[in-house]
């Protein structure tokens, strides 16, 4: 009985599944062209050069048009971050050395990071600043520069992050992005609005308030997972 | 084109046997390491279906960061998946023997 149950409940949604999935035509262009865009991804396609001058339509899309999104979900980060670091960072008093699970690492490893991390932090840094012109963006240039950090906490015993530095960077850099939001809601009566001028397309000053928006988004991400990486290599052993 | 095709369906192969070695390995170091393995070939693939974008955060976040944070869980941990029932007590010498191991 309970088989058959399990049968027929597997088979209506199976049904029901064909048939919303046969409408989908596969394969088939349903854009449209850009004088004409049918869906809302080729209208993004056709508008975003005219409208941001902005090379990487994804970067338009993310940061602008769905700019609000964004902000959701660099505060649901922010929330994850400040979660994990209230259960489980331990404030240091004055003079006390919390006992670490770090253990020295070998001198080839301490050389090498020592050599390799500006080069990467000079790289998330060009991922976010040129994230309306090549593929990147915040996040992406954010967590480059989070995996730098983690090089040198893993291979130097005595590197760590100054938290309440990591605390205002990423409130100035989340204070600035909901400014520039609210800026534009002053001016141009929307929220994230471009107020700036859209500048010639390839530039680096272009595309309005996107570029300034990921510089923040880069470098709240980078505090926030240096943040995160920081308080997990801390932890006392058990 | 037949040349990417190839890529991907060697790279297919490669991630599907990864995966299952992830999901049946009992020592979860090894298994970590694994699904960093799948990352590094998910970002290759999406460098190749042109999503550089995706293939960078996975890149950053899916390798480096979700790896390491997962290796420091485990060696706060134990090591080896418990073959043990839920209900079963700890027993403290067992629990030390695999820590060490």
């Amino acid at each position: 009985m309970k088989k058959l149950l399990i049968i027929l409940l597997l088979a209506v949604v199976g049904y029901f599944l064909t048939v919303s999935m046969s409408n989908i035509k596969f394969g088939a262009n349903r854009m449209g062209d850009s004088s004409q865009p049918k869906t809302v991804g080729a209208f993004y396609l056709s508008k975003t050069p005219g409208e941001l001058s902005v090379a990487n339509v994804i970067t338009a899309i993310v940061v602008n048009y769905r700019g609000f999104d964004t902000l959701g979900e660099v505060s649901v980060l922010f929330l994850a971050a400040t979660g994990l670091g209230s259960i489980l960072y331990k404030k240091k008093k004055k003079g006390e050395h919390l006992p670490t699970v770090k253990k020295p690492s070998s001198a080839l490893l301490q050389a090498g990071s020592k050599l390799i991390f500006p080069a990467i932090l000079v790289l998330g840094a060009y991922v976010f600043i040129h994230g309306h012109l090549t593929p990147g963006g915040g996040f992406q240039g954010g967590a480059i520069i989070a995996t730098g950090f983690l090089l040198m906490m893993m291979s130097y015993k005595d590197f760590t992050m100054n938290h309440s530095v990591i605390t205002w960077v990423e409130s100035l850099a989340g204070i600035t992005f909901a400014s520039i939001g609210l800026i534009g809601l002053v001016v141009d009566h929307s929220f994230l609005e471009n107020f700036l001028p859209i500048g010639r397309i390839n530039d680096l000053i272009s595309g309005g308030i996107i570029p300034l928006i990921y510089v923040a988004v880069g470098f709240k991400v980078a505090a926030e997972l240096s943040g995160v990486l920081d308080t997990l290599l801390s932890i006392k052993e058990k | 084109m037949l040349f990417y095709t190839i890529v991907l369906i060697i790279l297919a192969i490669i991630l599907l046997g990864v995966a299952i070695y992830a999901v049946v390995q009992k020592d979860l170091l090894y298994a970590v390491i694994a699904t960093g393995v799948i990352s590094l070939i998910l970002s290759v693939f999406f460098f190749i279906l042109q999503a550089p974008d995706v293939a960078l955060t996975e890149a950053a976040i899916g390798i480096a960061l979700t790896t390491i944070i997962f290796i420091i869980t485990i060696r706060n941990t134990s090591r080896m998946e418990d073959e043990m029932p839920l209900d079963h007590e700890p027993n403290s010498e067992s629990d030390n023997k695999i820590e060490t191991k």
